[in-house]
């Protein structure tokens, strides 16, 4: 039985729709691509208008938040993401569209343990596993300044 | 000009290889989000990721990496500013803006818009 459901399983992988792997590499470098050269653009525009490098930087991410959660209220960022792949998921568009979609979709479950909770749902292991993992680089910095 | 050709390589390039781990392994975007974080607060904490941060700009800091090395560089600069409580504080002020606008707008879209009707 086991053996069959096993089987089963290779059968149906092999016989579900293919999505090629270079096809889909390559809609994931566009977009992807894109959307960063977009963010530099942005980054130019925004140091000539006088803002320092590290303000223009964070307000280039707060753009492309503030677009990406637009986008998905409105129910566009879940067409482009189907097309794109990693190229939507893995910039900033990503993370900003896993905060919102969430939360839009959770409103029924109301606004504390629906919104409130599930707008952490993936954001939550994001920030927790960067936060420890600076943390922890945080100890071993300041032991070898201090130490040596 | 080759500043933007290296930001698109770049960037682009950082999403192809999560585009390979989705589509040859398990991984789900909530992995692949996470590994990208950590892998960047590894890269920055190592030197390796700032040489990729002058080669490519928004390139190599708008992939989630970059919010890792955000978050390393916060890190290194609070710990040399207020020692060892720095390792705590640095991460989370470099990355505030970020978190915060994602928060605030993602409540704000909750508030406006309608969820999509479950089938």
């Amino acid at each position: 039985m086991n053996t069959d459901s096993e089987q089963y399983k290779k059968y149906a992988a092999k016989r579900a729709k293919k999505s090629p792997l270079a096809l889909d590499c390559l809609r994931a470098f566009l977009v992807g691509g894109a959307i960063c050269t977009g963010a530099e653009a942005l980054h130019t525009l925004y140091e000539n208008q006088g803002m320092s490098e590290e303000n223009s930087a964070a307000l280039v991410s707060v753009t492309l938040i503030f677009l990406t959660a637009l986008l998905t209220g409105l129910g566009i960022f879940d067409r482009i993401a189907k097309f794109a792949g990693a190229g939507t998921l893995v910039p900033i568009t990503g993370f900003a569209n896993a905060v919102t979609a969430p939360a839009i979709d959770t409103k029924g479950e109301g606004f504390v343990m629906g919104v409130g909770t599930k707008i952490f749902s993936i954001a939550g292991p994001v920030i927790l596993y960067g936060t420890a993992a600076g943390a922890l680089y945080g100890v071993i910095y300041w032991i070898s300044i201090t130490v040596f | 000009m080759m500043d933007y050709v290296w930001c698109f390589l770049v960037g682009g390039g950082l999403c192809v290889i999560a585009q390979i781990l989705i589509d040859k392994t398990a991984l789900t975007p909530a992995r692949i989000l996470t590994s990208y974080v950590v892998a960047g607060v590894f890269l920055g904490a190592v030197g390796l990721y700032s040489p990729l941060v002058e080669l490519a700009g928004c390139g190599a800091t708008t992939p989630l990496t970059g919010f890792g090395y955000l978050i390393a560089k916060g890190v290194r600069r609070a710990v040399n500013e207020r020692g060892l409580l720095g390792a705590l504080s640095g991460g989370l002020t470099a990355s505030s803006a970020g978190i915060a606008a994602a928060l605030c707008f993602g409540l704000l879209c909750a508030l406006i818009f309608r969820g999509k009707p479950k089938n």
